[in-house]
């Protein structure tokens, strides 16, 4: 490659970056301001002191805002790790009458955006009584169709030969299951792991119908409150909170972008 | 006559015994899908026939009531307007910056890897903080953009309480709060390009743009047109954005179809209008997932 060409294509790669990280970065600095600074518009703080992330601490119960999003975040991840890893076996390893109907029932899930059923599903939760309670914020979403499929299209790669052998060492379909297909997937594992943790870390509208009290509140809605209750005057508080918010995930997708970003597309296009 | 129907009995029981296995591994997900997906679905229908009470359960039949009066409702069409609009404003840009970014990530360079990982950054970032983030930007006078105003002696814009910029403001902070996700995905089919099509190219001496327009572009139209059909589908659920930038204001300029729903249901307790909102949103992302269907199958040219 051409050293101007070279040149050219990091000034375009630098003056992007800038650009689309601005809004992180500009947070982080605010994060640090007194008021007065903030105020006269400065684009660094003088001095990298800690108040606001100690007074967002004391302003809003955030420490277990944390531990709430940690909960519900690993606890959608597990339940759709198991329970749509259970279904794209099924629909990969046992072969039986009826399987293309009940594909087409899963693809079908995906037409039906979640906000079309809100409604319902919050009076369903209110009767079950699971207000305020971690099931009624992670159970809804266990079953997931692309997670299904995700992992349908790496199961789909297991030799056959494999399954036989197994059948002629006489493990079960459960033990083939688990003791096979799963280590065998890994990666895809981890790459729907990480993006349920991630979707649901982040996820902001069914939390806030299915909360009333602190109780099992998630940092979002934690934002939100926090976002309302200071009325322009403490911004560096408020950004501070945002950093707290962001981090979790923000070092997930430098970790794992990679994976991530191969098991959507694989996802996505097969 | 039990004799000859006996062996029969086994054998349909041995017959079916892969599809009580495969029932097995299925069930949590039916059970799921039957709870909170299709069951919700045909109430949703269901209510949207009916005034509700306060609890959400059906109290007088109304018929199409529900829906004679939305289409007739100003509030309503001005909702189905400003989602549109927002679509208009978010989708084409938010996937031509993307795209845009995707190429320049796909240069081989050293310290490429720096610049992928800043691009992505914004899938990290919720909305929630994604929005409070904006509202500082948009603050009338301590927010950048009106600072950047001032310092070239521009007119002051009231971002988030004008009702001609709200709209266009709350889509700017969208399109960049979606730009990792479509970079990511973009990246990817980038990636899945057999690097064979451009060695061939090179050696004819192929200009780089000819390369795109030629290879490219159309190697890359199943990711494009997947990532389309998600940038519909999530402009139509806007929500959190709404929430916290604007409440639906200024005028209803932004009150977009999910922020609307949410209204008429957990704020006004009106579920059946509510619900033949959300019937017509099923109806666009149902018609949007359809044309995925039948223009992805012909137009979409596949490996």
């Amino acid at each position: 490659m051409r050293l101007w060409k070279k040149l050219v294509l990091y000034f375009l790669l630098i003056i992007t970056s800038l650009i689309l990280f601005f809004p992180i970065i500009y947070a982080f600095m605010i994060s640090f301001m007194t008021g007065g600074e903030i105020l006269s518009g400065k684009l660094l703080p003088s001095t990298f002191s800690l108040d606001n992330y100690v007074k967002v601490f004391e302003r809003l119960p955030l420490f277990n805002y944390l531990i709430n999003s940690f909960v519900v975040s690993l606890g959608v991840m597990l339940g759709q790790l198991v329970v749509c890893s259970l279904a794209a076996y099924a629909f990969v390893f046992i072969p039986f009458k009826g399987r293309d109907f009940i594909f087409f029932l899963f693809i079908s899930t995906m037409m039906i955006p979640w906000e079309a059923t809100m409604i319902p599903n919050f009076f369903t939760i209110q009767k079950l009584d699971w207000i305020n309670t971690y099931q009624g914020m992670t159970l809804p979403f266990f079953a997931l169709a692309f997670g299904t499929f995700l992992l349908r299209q790496h199961f789909k790669t297991i030799p056959k030969e494999l399954h036989e052998a197994s059948q002629i060492a006489g493990l079960s379909k459960f033990g083939f299951f688990f003791r096979v297909v799963l280590p065998v997937s890994k990666t895809s594992l981890v790459t729907l792991g990480a993006y349920g943790f991630l979707t649901t870390w982040n996820m902001y509208l069914w939390p806030l119908l299915v909360t009333t009290n602190n109780s099992v509140r998630t940092v979002q809605i934690g934002l939100k409150q926090l976002q309302s209750q200071e009325v322009a005057t403490e911004w560096g508080v408020v950004m501070a909170g945002v950093i707290v918010v962001i981090i979790p995930t923000l070092l997930l997708l430098f970790l794992g972008q990679k994976q991530l970003q191969k098991g959507l597309t694989q996802g996505a296009l097969k | 006559m039990m004799v000859v129907s006996k062996p029969k009995k086994i054998s349909y029981w041995k017959r079916s015994s892969n599809a009580r296995i495969a029932l097995l591994y299925l069930l949590p997900s039916i059970i799921l899908f039957s709870v909170f997906v299709f069951y919700p679905m045909f109430r949703t229908i269901y209510l949207s026939f009916f005034l509700t009470d306060q609890a959400g359960e059906a109290a007088i039949f109304v018929g199409l009531e529900n829906y004679t009066y939305l289409l007739e409702s100003d509030a309503f069409l001005n909702s189905i307007k400003a989602t549109f609009l927002f679509v208009l404003y978010t989708v084409p840009t938010g996937i031509i910056i993307a795209l845009i970014l995707a190429l320049l990530a796909n240069e081989k360079l050293r310290g490429i890897g720096i610049f992928r990982t800043i691009y992505a950054s914004t899938m990290g970032i919720s909305v929630a903080a994604s929005s409070v983030v904006w509202l500082f930007l948009f603050h009338p006078s301590v927010g950048m953009f009106n600072k950047l105003l001032n310092i070239f002696n521009l007119p002051q814009i009231e971002w988030l309480l004008d009702p001609t910029w709200a709209l266009f403001s709350v889509s700017l902070s969208t399109i960049w709060l979606n730009t990792g996700f479509s970079f990511l995905i973009i990246l990817g089919g980038l990636q899945n390009i057999d690097e064979h099509l451009y060695e061939s190219a090179r050696i004819d001496g192929a200009s780089y743009w000819y390369r795109l327009k030629r290879i490219t572009i159309p190697m890359l139209s199943p990711t494009l047109f997947f990532i389309i059909t998600i940038s519909l589908i999530n402009a139509f659920q806007t929500f959190g954005q709404i929430d916290i930038l604007t409440k639906g204001g200024p005028s209803q300029s932004t009150n977009l179809i999910v922020y609307s729903i949410y209204k008429e249901a957990f704020i006004n307790y009106q579920f059946g209008t509510a619900s033949a909102q959300a019937v017509f949103l099923f109806i666009c992302i149902l018609i949007v997932t359809i044309l995925q269907f039948k223009l992805g199958e012909k137009k979409v040219h596949y490996q």
